[in-house]
This record gives C-alpha cells, sequence and structure tokens, in this order.
C-alpha cells in the first residue's frame, strides 16, 4: 500500500504529535497511514531492517549443514527451520515497505555495509552441534527478545512479530532435542556439544546489546513503546531460564561466576566481553566478510533472473492489450483465486 | 495391499533423495527471497517422498548414509550439480514433467507404492507448475534468460532418456509414457520460444544407467559430503 | 533493471471454507500468476489456508486516518441499528 503523509499545513505537527503521543501512551496501535513523527519512522526502519537481515544472513550459518545433516529426519527439520528464516525475512521487509522504504533499497543498504544484521551471525558453525546451539542458545535468546515486540507500538510489526513467535518456538525445540540426543549420546557426541554450547554462550548474551547504560537507542524505543524491556533485563530473563535447561542437557555452562543469588532471586553471570563485542560489530568477526559476500553474490547473480521475470510481465502485458494471451495464463486477471486444498 | 517392489521403491525414492539434496543446495543462494520458499518446499516434498520410498525397503539412514555410490539406483538427471538457476529450471522441468506422469499411473495400482504416488502426484503437481511457469519466464524473458535457459536444457538433455528405461516391479507403459512427457515438453518449450534439444537421449553418446548403478563424477562427491558425518559416528544416534 | 521491478501484493488467506478471506501480509511478485505462487508457498506452508487471493497493492484505494472522524464516528451514535437497543416483552420469542 502506498503511504501518504497526510496534508502538511491542515493542522500543525505540534497537534499530530500530540495525538500520536496519546494514541502510544493508551496502548493504540500506530498505523502505516498514521502521522507519526519522522524519528520514529526512522527508528523503525532501522530496526526492522535489521531484523529482516539478521534472518537472511541466520540462513547461512544453519544452511551450511543441510548438506550434511546426519540422518533424514534431521535434514528434513533444518531445511524447513531455513526455510522460515527466509519467510520470516519477508514477513519483516513487508513490514518495513509499509514505513515506505522498499526492499530493494533495504537489501541495498545491507550489501553496501551501511546496515547492519545481529552480529550473532559472524561466528562460524563448525560441527553439527552448533546447529542444536543455534537453535537453543539464539533462537532462545531471539524469542526473549522478540516475544515482547507482539506488543509492539507499530501495528504492523507487532503483527509480523505474532507470526514470527508462532513459528519461532519449533526452531528453539528442534535445537534443544538434537543438543540433548547429543548429549545423551556417545562420547564424542557429548563432547561436540558441550564445545557448540561453551562457543555459543557468550555471543548469545550480547544478542541482548551493550548494557542499558550505554545502550544508544533504548530510551526513546522504550518511551515509544517499540522496546517494553531494557537488554539488561532481557538478559537476565535468558540466563535464569537457561540454567535449568542446561542442567537437563546434561551440559555446562561456560561461566565460572554463574550462582544463585538468593537476594535477588536471579542467577548472577561473570563480565561479558564487550570487546569482542565491538570488534565483531565493527566487522572484525570470523565471518562478517563472508556472510555479506555470499548474500551480495546471491543477490548479484540472481539479477538475470529477476530482469527475465519482469521483461515477461511487460510483453505479457503488452500482448494482453493487443487482445493476445498465452494460453496458460488464460484465466489470470489481476485479481485471482485459487483453491489449493 | 501388495508389497512394494523394492528394486522399484528404490529406484524412485533414490531419485527424490538425491534432488531434494541439489535442491537444498540452493538455501541462501536463491535468486530472490520468494523463491528460497519456493525451492525448499519442492526439497521438502521430496524429501518426504523419499523418506516413505526408502522405509519400504529398509531403514531409510542406512539406506541414505551406508550405500556405496554403485548401490543408489537413480537417475544421473537428479545427481547433477545445481548449476544455475536455468540449470535447475531445465532440470525441475524435464523431471517432475517425468515424475508427474509417472505417478499418476503408479496411483492406480495397489501396491505401497500406489498410496505414496496417490499422495505425492498432487506435490508433483505444484513442482511442474512452478517449473513450467519459470521455463516460460526464462525463455521468454530477457535475450540473456532465453540463451541460458537453452544452453541449460541443451546441456541437461541427454540424460533425459534414461528415464523411460523400465524400472523392474512396475507395470508401466513405458513408451506411451515418454511420448506424453514428449508432448508437454514440446508444447512447453514452444510457448516459452525455446527449441527442443535435438541430441541423442540416450544410446552410446548419451548418459544413462544410474538405475543400474552407475553414476557421473559429480555424484561421488555429492554423497562425500551426504554421508561423511553420519559415518564418522558409526551406530550414533541423532 | 532490479527487482524493485517486482510490484507489491497484498496476500489474503481464506483459512478454511466457510470464512473470509483475511489479510495476511504482502510479498513481491513479477506478475499476479507468480504472486499467486509465491503467496502460496509463503503463506500457507502449515496448512494456513484453502484459498488465496492476491492483489497488486498499489490497486488498494484506503480511507485516510484524517478523515477517520468524518467516516466512522458519525455511526457510533446509532444505536437503533443494533438490537438490544430494542425492548420485547418477557416470553415473546423468536424474535
Amino acid at each position: 500500500m502506498t503511504t501518504m503523509a497526510p496534508d502538511a499545513g491542515t493542522q500543525d505537527d505540534a497537534a499530530y504529535e500530540a495525538r500520536f503521543n496519546a494514541a502510544v501512551a493508551a496502548e493504540e496501535r500506530i498505523e502505516p497511514r498514521d502521522w507519526m513523527p519522522d524519528a520514529y519512522r526512522a527508528s523503525l526502519v532501522r530496526q526492522i531492517a535489521q531484523h529482516a537481515h539478521s534472518e537472511i544472513i541466520g540462513m547461512q550459518p544453519e544452511a551450511n549443514w543441510i548438506t550434511r545433516a546426519p540422518s533424514l529426519r534431521r535434514k528434513a527439520i533444518l531445511m524447513a527451520k531455513v526455510q522460515d528464516e527466509a519467510g520470516h525475512g519477508l514477513y519483516l521487509y513487508s513490514a518495513a515497505e509499509t514505513l515506505g522504504t522498499s526492499r530493494d533499497e533495504l537489501l541495498d543498504r545491507l550489501h553496501a555495509g551501511r546496515q547492519k544484521y545481529s552480529s550473532i551471525f559472524n561466528y562460524p558453525t563448525l560441527t553439527w552441534a552448533d546447529v542444536g546451539a543455534i537453535g537453543w542458545l539464539v533462537d532462545g535468546a531471539a524469542i526473549t527478545n522478540q516475544v515482547p515486540l507482539c506488543r509492539c507500538s507499530y501495528g504492523p510489526y507487532a503483527r509480523a512479530m505474532v507470526r514470527i513467535c508462532k513459528e519461532e518456538s519449533f526452531h528453539q525445540r528442534q535445537g534443544y532435542e538434537l543438543l540433548l540426543a547429543l548429549s545423551k549420546g556417545t562420547e564424542a557426541q557429548h563432547a561436540m556439544a558441550q564445545d557448540a554450547v561453551n562457543r555459543w554462550w557468550w555471543p548469545s548474551l550480547m544478542m541482548f546489546g551493550p548494557p542499558d547504560d550505554e545502550s544508544a537507542h533504548s530510551a526513546q524505543s522504550m518511551a515509544w513503546r517499540i522496546k517494553r524491556h531494557s537488554n539488561d533485563e532481557l538478559r537476565q530473563r535468558f540466563v535464569d531460564i537457561c540454567v535449568p535447561q542446561a542442567e537437563s542437557l546434561g551440559l555446562t555452562l561456560p561461566d565460572p561466576d554463574l550462582t544463585w543469588d538468593e537476594e535477588r532471586g536471579h542467577y548472577a553471570f561473570g563480565p561479558i566481553d564487550w570487546d569482542e563485542f565491538r570488534e565483531v560489530l565493527r566487522g572484525n568477526g570470523p565471518c562478517n566478510e563472508q556472510r555479506i559476500n555470499q548474500r551480495r553474490t546471491a543477490h548479484e547473480e540472481g539479477a538475470w533472473v529477476r530482469e527475465a521475470a519482469t521483461a515477461y510481465a511487460a510483453k505479457q502485458a503488452e500482448r494482453s492489450r493487443h487482445g493476445y494471451r498465452a494460453p496458460q495464463d488464460q484465466q489470470q486477471g489481476d485479481t485471482q483465486e485459487e483453491d489449493i486444498a | 495391499m501388495n508389497p512394494a517392489p523394492a528394486s522399484a521403491a528404490l529406484a524412485l525414492g533414490d531419485d527424490a533423495l538425491v534432488l531434494s539434496h541439489r535442491l537444498g543446495e540452493w538455501a541462501g543462494h536463491a535468486p530472490v527471497l520468494e523463491e528460497e520458499l519456493a525451492l525448499a518446499n519442492i526439497a521438502l516434498d521430496l524429501l518426504g517422498q523419499a523418506r516413505v520410498l526408502l522405509s519400504l525397503v529398509g531403514d531409510e539412514d542406512e539406506l541414505a548414509y551406508l550405500r556405496e555410490e554403485r548401490a543408489f539406483r537413480n537417475l544421473q538427471l537428479v545427481e547433477q550439480p545445481r548449476g544455475d538457476f536455468a540449470h535447475t529450471i531445465a532440470r525441475q522441468l524435464y523431471f517432475s514433467s517425468y515424475q508427474r506422469l509417472l505417478y499418476e499411473e503408479l496411483a492406480q495400482g495397489d501396491t505401497a507404492i500406489a498410496e505414496l504416488a496417490s499422495k505425492a502426484v498432487k506435490e508433483v503437481d505444484y513442482h511442474r507448475d512452478h517449473a513450467e511457469h519459470w521455463t516460460l519466464r526464462l525463455g521468454d524473458g530477457t535475450a540473456e534468460s532465453h540463451q541460458r535457459m537453452q544452453q541449460a536444457l541443451d546441456a541437461l538433455w541427454r540424460y533425459t532418456g534414461e528415464a523411460f528405461e523400465p524400472i523392474e516391479g512396475l507395470a508401466v507403459d513405458w513408451a506411451t509414457l515418454r511420448a506424453r512427457w514428449t508432448d508437454r515438453i514440446t508444447t512447453v518449450l514452444r510457448q516459452a520460444t525455446l527449441t527442443l534439444p535435438n541430441g541423442p537421449q540416450s544410446g552410446a553418446w548419451a548418459a544413462g544407467g544410474g538405475r543400474q548403478g552407475v553414476h557421473t563424477e559429480p555424484f561421488g562427491r555429492m554423497l562425500a559430503e551426504m554421508q561423511h558425518l553420519h559415518r564418522s559416528h558409526p551406530g550414533a544416534t541423532w | 533493471m532490479s527487482s524493485a521491478d517486482w510490484p507489491l501484493w497484498e496476500v489474503f488467506v481464506r483459512s478454511r471454507r466457510g470464512l473470509s478471506h483475511t489479510h495476511a501480509g504482502s510479498l513481491h511478485a513479477p506478475d499476479a500468476a507468480m504472486a499467486l505462487r509465491n503467496a502460496r508457498d509463503l503463506y500457507t506452508r502449515r496448512s494456513e489456508g484453502v484459498s488465496v487471493w492476491v492483489v497488486p497493492s498499489a490497486e488498494i484505494t484506503a480511507s485516510s486516518p484524517d478523515e477517520k472522524d468524518s467516516y466512522f464516528e458519525p455511526a457510533a451514535d446509532k444505536p437503533y441499528r443494533h438490537p438490544t437497543f430494542y425492548e420485547i416483552p418477557e416470553g415473546v420469542r423468536h424474535l
């Protein structure tokens, strides 16, 4: 749908802004054609795009194991999961497009390195157990982050998140189940699982973003009800959830400082290496270059395919103006209905 | 219900397994996001078919992961590297048209294969539709896409004849199947402004032998990748 | 030329027979035939639908949020359009 700014000048921005703020405060959803502050729009585009990019870059570390999955059951699960990530990317790009920025523009910004994706995907998947660790820890952290986004003030984003969270719950469970099978398997399998958890634990904690006192966008996002909880709150929630889950798995978390803090009613955990986080964010992680290169290559190598389909559509439109239609497309108008079942 | 002939279940199961694997290689490389979804759906359908068919013969994982190359009974067509998008679409067109016609016939029977075929024929119908729509767009799209598509059709043509060699245990009129397949392909290619390749489909200069366990060089490498993890941990469960 | 030339389509899915089509989201496709197939692949992979519509996003005419009051508020003070507005003596049935 084309988004149109309401006529400027009919009412001044202050009145619009007051109405916008009141709607947000009253927990009403903001919809695409509503007036919204430029900064709110920009902040949403940035966040939704980053989220969408994370989904499609996030396909790579797991797709890395599709051709090597050790059983046909696991192979089907993994293919379906990686496919879901493409789907989630699509839902999110759609949500971003309602704000007036096209998917193509967003992809260009990703390919040019002007927009980011979650740093976690710059770590490599070295063994099969990494597929499990990603499902359990990375998807687990993502869900912790995403569930509150289902109540985000921007309607299309919130709706996309509802759909994504529903689908994502299988992702986390399959990861946990995969690790459990390894942990209870042979000695070599158990070691593989422990090694993967050791490598993915700390980067997963970094997924919640910098500590609250250093987070650049947090306060404003909270005020706009895009964000509901602070980075540190969500991180703590995640740690509290994971500790008993790790015990059931028969695996340990690589943090000697991890202890139950009776007073706070939470697990205390050791210091996070924020230098590493900043380095990976800056582009110096193990796979930054590889990930973005693959994405760029897929896009460039696909250009002739996209152009072909566009050219064909134009030819067909031309033909139908002249009363000719290819037999195959005869029953197809602009609005179509087709029964699937 | 009659038991399914093992030789047939293996041949059809291996076709589905190997093509699914090749389609799976597209994950993260598709020309547009929407096509990631489409290719993965097809790959998942095929993997589902493979699992049912292999299970008629024995343990699906033992069959997929522990057989040597010479024991696989798939067509050489499905084991070829994925190539560019035109190669993938050309293979999908050739294979799904064949599979669609074959499964339609097999669905009439009374074996366990018939049961699988009557369910799978609906999936394959969609695969063929996907391949035909893309064939039209690539053939009748731009000069570049036309040339790439023609090249892909020509390159894979010599692997098509093998599909019509009788499979032991299946009562199918292979000559009729071949005629119907050729009709369909001819019609689609004509509509897509493409030319039906005129090289040999089988015989001394064409490929063939997959059904007897004779494969092409890329297949060994594909199996090495597919099987290495499973084989590295003998007896493990996953 | 780029995929920007692939227009945006709105997708409506009927989740089961007897229900209306509901807006599910959007996607890009070069033409209607492909839009329909992309919609099937994206929005019904967990059996969410038995029928799909696709409509070019550019073809949708929407009411403006600015006209919200003049469009929708006048309906709010016409309670006589609702059955609960009317009092019926007790014991009268089938009404």
